[in-house]
């Protein structure tokens, strides 16, 4: 076994980078896509889960864990981007690291078209928000790609998103 | 009825190493009328986002108390923050809500409190252990008191004049009221 990280399903790989670069306090709305990598937060006693009314309310949960020497990450689904769009401002202008993991709705084989229009503009309402943005499609490069992100975010007080396509998520949660 | 600047001048009275997250309007420049301190957080927009900068700060530092210094418009765009805050139950967080029962920024428009919405009855609600409203400003050293040794999460709805109240301009740079924050509060320990 020379690379055991490979072998993890996408949640377990993320919750390793979580772990390895120190966050200590994780903000989420429930989400079917994130549901297991939720469960191992919940199940960490080093971790501060803190599950939110609205997504916007973990950019600020971030801004003040930041303030207070601790690392944060926010997991939502991509229809919670738009909830979030004002209080990016937040991070922008004081220049907090801010992590987010956004798990795709609205694309590959979606059933719900309701999920389409936030969904189609995701990325680019990030990117106009100041973040970096990184689009995972295969479970092999989600370690590296969350994981470098991660670095990214926390060493240059930068605001980064790693997009997990619903292909990604439908292969390992809804065909399995 | 109380008057602003001289309630929060009592509130902030020997704050000690007391974390001020300040929100946006008149909250920010009342704190910083009170006396400038880099454990001060201003803000200057991000509404709605006070209580919870407040509990991401109280939750990474609970060896330090934290006060989150807001008005009445800003707390009722993060109405559900006051639920989230209620799960967490963090023992070193308290929220002071200046309520003039207006928005003060944009031409005192009535604010929801004006009609009677209950902020200290939704506190309870999001079970705030401490939750209360004050009008006599001979109670302003009980809630200072309450802010350094009470058992969070606290509420206070302080019913403040509506009457203007010059502006005290802190500074604006984002980035440098977060580093000196930060740096203040490394420096402490």
């Amino acid at each position: 076994m020379d690379d055991r990280t490979s072998s993890l399903s996408w949640p377990d790989a993320i919750y390793a980078q979580i772990r390895r670069v120190g966050i200590r306090q994780v903000g989420y709305v429930p989400d079917a896509g994130h549901a297991r990598l939720i469960e191992l937060c919940v199940a960490d006693p080093d971790i501060h889960d803190v599950v939110l009314t609205t997504e916007e309310e973990g950019v600020a949960l971030a801004a003040g864990a930041a303030l207070g020497g601790q690392r944060a990450a926010l997991l939502m689904q991509s229809s919670g981007v738009g909830n979030c769009i004002n209080m990016f401002s937040l991070m922008r202008n004081c220049g907090f690291p801010c992590v987010i993991l956004v798990t795709m709705r609205g694309e590959f084989g979606e059933f719900n078209p309701w999920q389409v229009p936030m969904g189609s503009i995701t990325e680019a309402s990030l990117k106009l928000a100041g973040f970096l943005t990184y689009r995972v499609e295969n479970p092999a490069d989600v370690e590296d790609i969350v994981g470098a992100g991660c670095d990214m975010a926390f060493s240059g007080d930068l605001q980064v998103a790693v997009l997990l396509s619903q292909r990604l998520i439908g292969r390992k949660i809804w065909t399995k | 009825m109380m008057e602003r600047r001289d309630f929060v001048r009592r509130l902030l009275a020997d704050r000690g190493d007391l974390l001020v997250v300040c929100g946006l309007g008149s909250p920010t420049y009342d704190a910083a009328a009170a006396g400038d301190h880099p454990l001060n957080l201003y803000l200057w927009g991000a509404m709605g986002g006070a209580a919870m900068i407040g509990l991401g700060l109280a939750l990474a530092r609970p060896d330090r108390r934290v006060a989150v210094l807001t008005g009445d418009g800003e707390a009722l765009m993060g109405l559900g923050s006051l639920a989230t805050i209620g799960v967490k139950q963090p023992a070193n967080l308290a929220i002071v809500v200046l309520d003039n029962q207006h928005y003060g920024e944009t031409g005192m428009q009535p604010s929801h409190t004006r009609d009677g919405i209950d902020l200290v009855a939704i506190a309870r609600a999001c079970k705030f252990g401490e939750a209360r409203a004050i009008s006599d400003i001979a109670e302003a050293g009980a809630i200072r008191d309450l802010l350094h040794a009470g058992r969070g999460p606290i509420l206070v709805q302080a019913r403040i004049e509506s009457g203007d109240t010059p502006r005290v301009l802190p500074n604006r740079d984002g980035h440098a009221i977060k580093q000196r924050f930060i740096a203040a509060l490394n420096a402490a320990g």
